[in-house]
């Protein structure tokens, strides 16, 4: 079983690799990206780290690509395409997704049929990360802020207009 | 239980692919996408050997090497910003400033 789910998101990462570098556009080069990420989160939650796995949601899936699709549509480099309007399909699709997803959902939570509950009670991952960040790695983790900071100031300073005169 | 290469080949897959996109693709938004994978490809190898040496601290080393990564897109993206500003395209091949 977990060579199967193994087997399902190597594949998924690699060709979303290969999507990555082979699109002429870069919104679907940042799309492939976020799949890539994705899946690559799923092999962290194999390798039994969970909180990893939802850091890189969060920050690589939510924050990152989001970041690179911000710039892409700001700079406005890509032709439009001529595609098809599939405006009419969407509703279907949206509450087709929406449907999957709740059912997911309440099918992790019932108890028996899965033991999400008990193996949420079981894991100890989160502690002894939060234990290790601030014992052993406590100056790394500090710097890490300051690294950020320097990130945000660089950014705004390197993007912002140059005032006249 | 599947086995740690498996992992680390993917891993080397993955890299090998960013490698390649950096270096075929002259788009700067795609260059630095390639960047972000080969990144997370080395995540994947540190924790990879956070499992199966069952030491957290390749874990550590995941969570500060995401928090660079986001400071280098931050910053990788503000200097396309600017230099599209400049000349009106993404290609690095327009990128030539600093040569003479």
């Amino acid at each position: 079983m977990e060579m199967v789910i193994f087997g399902i998101l190597a594949l998924a990462a690699v060709a979303a690799g290969v999507g990555v570098i082979a699109q002429r556009s870069a919104v679907r080069s940042a799309l492939f990206l976020l799949v890539n990420f994705c899946s690559l989160a799923g092999l962290y939650i194999l390798l039994n780290a969970q909180f990893v796995a939802i850091v890189q949601v969060i920050i690589y899936a939510g924050a990152i690509v989001v970041l690179f699709l911000f710039v892409v549509m700001l700079l406005g480099m890509e032709r439009a395409e001529e595609t098809p309007d599939l405006r009419r399909y969407q509703w279907i699709a949206g509450i087709l997704l929406a449907v999957l997803l709740l059912a997911g959902i309440v099918w992790a939570l019932i108890p028996g049929e899965t033991e999400t509950v008990a193996a949420l009670t079981r894991t100890d991952n989160v502690r002894e990360i939060g234990a290790a960040l601030l014992t052993d790695f406590v100056i790394p983790f500090e710097l890490a802020s300051i690294v950020l900071l320097v990130a945000i100031i660089g950014a705004v300073v390197l993007a912002k207009k140059r005032l006249e005169g | 239980m599947v086995p740690a290469s498996f992992y680390l080949i993917l891993s080397a897959i993955l890299f090998t692919l960013g490698a390649v996109g950096v270096l075929i693709r002259r788009n700067a938004l795609v260059m630095l996408m390639s960047v972000e994978m080969m990144l997370n490809a080395v995540n994947l190898t540190l924790i990879t050997y956070s499992r199966f040496l069952e030491n957290i601290d390749g874990q550590i080393f995941v969570l500060i090497v995401m928090a660079v990564a986001a400071a280098e897109v931050a910053v990788g993206l503000a200097i396309v910003v600017s230099f599209v500003r400049h000349k009106d395209t993404t290609d690095v091949d327009e990128m030539d400033l600093l040569k003479w």
